[in-house]
Formats: C-alpha cells, structure tokens, sequence
C-alpha cells in the first residue's frame, strides 16, 4: 500500500490536489467555527449553489476565466445574506434557502438551454460534486489557491479577537464602539472566497460538510474558542489528508470520500465528547 | 454638562415610533431606572441610547467628553451565547475591543484590566471555566465584568436579574450600587419596580404616561403609586 502511494505521490497532479486540499480544509474550517455559531451553517450551501449558477452562465458566455464572473457574484451575495440578518423582512434561513434553490435551478437551466458540451450531465455532475477537478489542477491554479488560503489564514488570525467578538455578541460590540458591520462585512467576503476556492475539491453540494463538520467535532471536545478553534482546523486537515489519500488508493471519489471521513470523525469526537465530557 | 441629554426623542421600528416625546438628562453617577408594562419600548429605547439604532426623531447629546466607545452594556442572553463554546477569560477580553482600536490583539494593560474587573465581580478563580456551564448569576457577572472593561464612566443595563433566584437577584442589586458607589453611572431597564425604587436615583416610566424624575418624585406621583401598587398585588387603597 505504501509503495503504491509513494508511486502516486510522484506525480505532480497528486501533490497538487494534496497541497490545496490541505489549504481548503484548513481555510474553510477557521471560519466553520464563527458561522456555526452565527447560526449560518447552511451559508455554504446556498453560496456554492450561487457559485454554481454564475458557473453555468460564464460557461453560456463563453468566457475564457471564469473565476471572473463567479468571485464577484458568490461575494455579492455572500455580504447580501449575512449582512441583512436580523432587519431583513425574509429570515436568514428562508433567504438562504431561496438564493440556494433559485441559483441551482437557473443554472441547471441555463446549462440545459445554451451548452454546447457533448456531455452535459457530467458537466453537471463535475460541478456538484467536483469528482475529477481537484485532479486535473495546473500550477497556475496551485499557485493561486496557496495565494488566497495564505490571505484568508493572514485575515483570520489578524482580525480572530475581533470576530471572536462579533460573533459572540454583536450588540455588544456595536455599543463599545466597534463596527462590527465592517466585520460582517470581512467575513462574508472571506466565506464567499473560500466556497469559491473549496468547490474545486468537494464541489458545490458537500462545501457545508467541509465548513461545518469540523467545527461541530471540535465542540464536541472543547468548551474554549481558541482551543475550538485550532481543534477545529487540525480536525479538517487530518480529514481531508485521509480522504484524498484514501480516495487515490480506493479510487473512490475525492470529495464525497473527504466528507464522509469528516462525518466519521464527528461520530467519533462526539462519542469521546459524551464520555468525558470534554477536555478543559 | 450632563453625561447623557435627550432631547425630544422618538425610539422605535421601521419610522414607527414605539416610544416618544422623551426628554431626560442623565448625569455622572446617576443610578437611572427605566421601568414601564411589557411592550412600551424600554429595550427599543435602550437599543437608541446606544446607537444600535437611528432616533427616529428628537437628539441623543453625549457631554462630559464621553466616547463612543466608551459605553458598556449588558444586553439580556442570546439563544447563541447559551450554547457558545467560550472561556470566561476570553468573553471579558472581548469587552476590551472598543479600546483596542485596530490593534489585532489585546496588551498587557488589557489583559491587567481584565484581571482587576474579573477581581472585582468576586469571579476571579472562574476565568478558565467555560461560560456555557455557569450558572446564570455567574454568566450576568461575567457579562458586567465584560461591560466594566468598556467603560469606566457608563453601563447600560438591560433586564440584569432576570431569571435570576431571589438571592442572586439581590447580590447583582447590591453589586450594581456597589459599582455606583464607586461613581459609575447606571441606566437599568427593570421589571422589579420594588428594586427599582430602592436602588435607583432616577425613574423614567414609560408607556401611554411619560414620568421622569428622582425616585421620591415617583413615589408622590400618580403613575408612580398606581404602578407600584399594581405590582404590589393591588391590595392598597388609593
């Protein structure tokens, strides 16, 4: 077994896929922690739907980059649901739940309408459940992804005593002076970046697994934010390691065999956590 | 000057005023209780006093060269906090971020203060302990030792005792006029007219009746003996 995985690791395309697997899990697992506690879990489904949608309208326009198109659109949408909250006259839950239907629908239509592929289902099916992509990266892509997890883990740990705040107690922060709109503001673009980056791994219906699974294992076994949250992130990259290296040997494939090691994981930690009652 | 003058203020909703008409001056070391029924728009008003919302109408005026950020405020529980995996030590630390500014990450001073205010609220030995496994006394003191590292001039009270047992209600009274005592002015929303009136300087009731005065002002007035006989049980003759 491990001559046959030292052979694989030999390939350029296999590191990559490590490299930026290892660099998503650990991006999207920081911030997990912050929109579980917000309430937001299911933030990363309904932007990955929309991230979907701009997918298959930048594949009807023929544009050459399409990151182009889908960056800014998750990102407007991203800060238009987690900004509105709790003045919007549509529930956060039920706005997320729109946009995240609505996205998938239009994209799948426009798909359906203008491609011009031969193999329309597994443009689809590569889109949801980004089954091969993560194996056909370049090293442009490497590059850009290592740039933008460098950003996002450079953001996190400058701004993490500010968004510990936040995320704790809004008001709070607002009467001490602090624009905790600002921060919303941060966060939001942050969560667009990272379901952007991390639909190139899982694909669009799994990124919540990557972002939630991880935070909720680790408060199975801590009670302290900081500890939460490094557990957290060595959790999600523990996982992600184990499911592409399985993924590779069994040939299953890579993203659905990441999140089911994190749902085990979950399993897991919460049994420990139920037993000890944690670790202080 | 006074700390706080309100002039002709509207509080509410969506440019529907809940409350209206107020006008009140808050001055340093005051102890300011708003009372007033269920529904009159006391935490609406509270929510304006700290800019958490626009006036809809009227002017909130800050004197005595009180800062923005430096107001502390105990807001009732969120369904969030209950379940949050936090330690004590950070939840008071974040009560530092006004000050902090930009800075990514908290000083020495900070963290000293933090020490001094969890001394102060007798939970010093509790600084490790998660938050979500206190009980709900100790959570209100963690919340007010939080408060106190905003703010050494103002805190915004809202509801502090409630769902609190009888004896801890009456150790938070004591140790919010302690707080006062030692010159930091208090605007507590309360429910416990009876507490109000011990403890407070100034009441402002709100509601279809406006009343703001010192608290035996309130006691001689007409608003004042009918609500508190009301809460009372009603038994007296008026």
């Amino acid at each position: 077994m491990f001559e046959k995985l030292a052979l694989y690791l030999q390939y350029p395309f296999v590191r990559y896929a490590l490299i930026v697997g290892i660099l998503i899990a650990l991006c999207s697992s920081l911030f997990g922690v912050t929109l579980v506690l917000k309430r937001y879990s299911f933030i990363g489904d309904g932007l990955s739907h929309v991230a979907f949608g701009a997918m298959a309208i930048a594949a009807v326009l023929n544009l050459t980059n399409e990151m182009l198109l889908v960056l800014p659109l998750t990102i407007i949408s991203a800060i238009l649901l987690l900004r509105s909250g709790r003045k919007a006259k549509i529930q956060g839950d039920a706005a997320i739940a729109m946009i995240s239907v609505a996205a998938l629908a239009f994209g799948y239509l426009l798909m359906n309408l203008f491609s011009a592929s031969p193999n329309l289902s597994g443009d689809v099916c590569t889109t949801l459940f980004g089954s091969t992509s993560i194996l056909t990266l370049s090293r442009r892509d490497v590059w850009l992804c290592a740039g933008l997890s460098l950003a996002v883990i450079v953001i996190f740990i400058l701004f993490y005593n500010k968004i510990f705040a936040v995320t704790f107690d809004e008001d709070f922060s607002l009467a001490a002076g602090v624009n905790a709109n600002h921060y919303n503001l941060l966060i939001a673009v942050v969560i667009a970046v990272i379901i952007v980056l991390a639909m190139n791994l899982v694909g669009s219906l799994l990124i919540s697994a990557l972002v939630i699974f991880p935070a909720l294992s680790a408060m199975r076994l801590f009670h302290h934010f900081k500890k939460v949250t490094i557990c957290s992130a060595v959790l999600s990259v523990v996982c992600a390691l184990l499911g592409i290296l399985i993924s590779i040997l069994a040939g299953t494939p890579v993203g659905s065999t990441i999140v089911a090691v994190d749902v085990v994981v979950f399993g897991i930690c919460y049994v420990v956590g139920a037993v000890t009652g944690g670790f202080h | 000057m006074a700390l706080l003058t309100i002039r002709d203020l509207s509080a509410g909703y969506d440019s529907h005023a809940v409350v209206s008409g107020l006008n009140f001056t808050v001055n340093s070391g005051d102890y300011l209780c708003i009372v007033g029924e269920n529904g009159s728009g006391k935490t609406t008003l509270m929510k304006t006093l700290l800019r958490l919302q626009e006036p809809i109408g009227g002017e909130i005026i800050m004197g005595d060269g009180l800062q923005k950020n430096e107001i502390g405020y105990l807001p009732q529980q969120t369904m969030v906090q209950r379940d949050f995996p936090a330690s004590v030590r950070e939840i008071v630390l974040s009560g530092c971020q006004g000050r902090s500014g930009l800075r990514p990450f908290y000083n020495k001073a900070e963290k000293a203060l933090v020490q001094e205010n969890l001394k102060r609220m007798g939970i010093s030995d509790l600084a490790d302990h998660c938050y979500r496994e206190l009980s709900g006394g100790q959570q209100q003191r963690v919340l007010l030792a939080r408060a106190l590292c905003a703010t050494r001039k103002i805190l915004l009270l809202d509801e502090p005792v409630s769902g609190l047992d009888p004896k801890v209600t009456a150790d938070m009274y004591d140790l919010i006029a302690k707080l006062n005592r030692e010159g930091i002015t208090i605007i507590m929303i309360s429910h416990d007219i009876e507490a109000a009136v011990r403890y407070a300087s100034h009441i402002l009731h709100i509601g279809t009746t406006i009343f703001y005065g010192t608290k035996d002002a309130y006691r001689e007035s007409s608003i004042g003996k009918m609500f508190l006989m009301q809460q009372e049980g009603g038994e007296a003759d008026v």
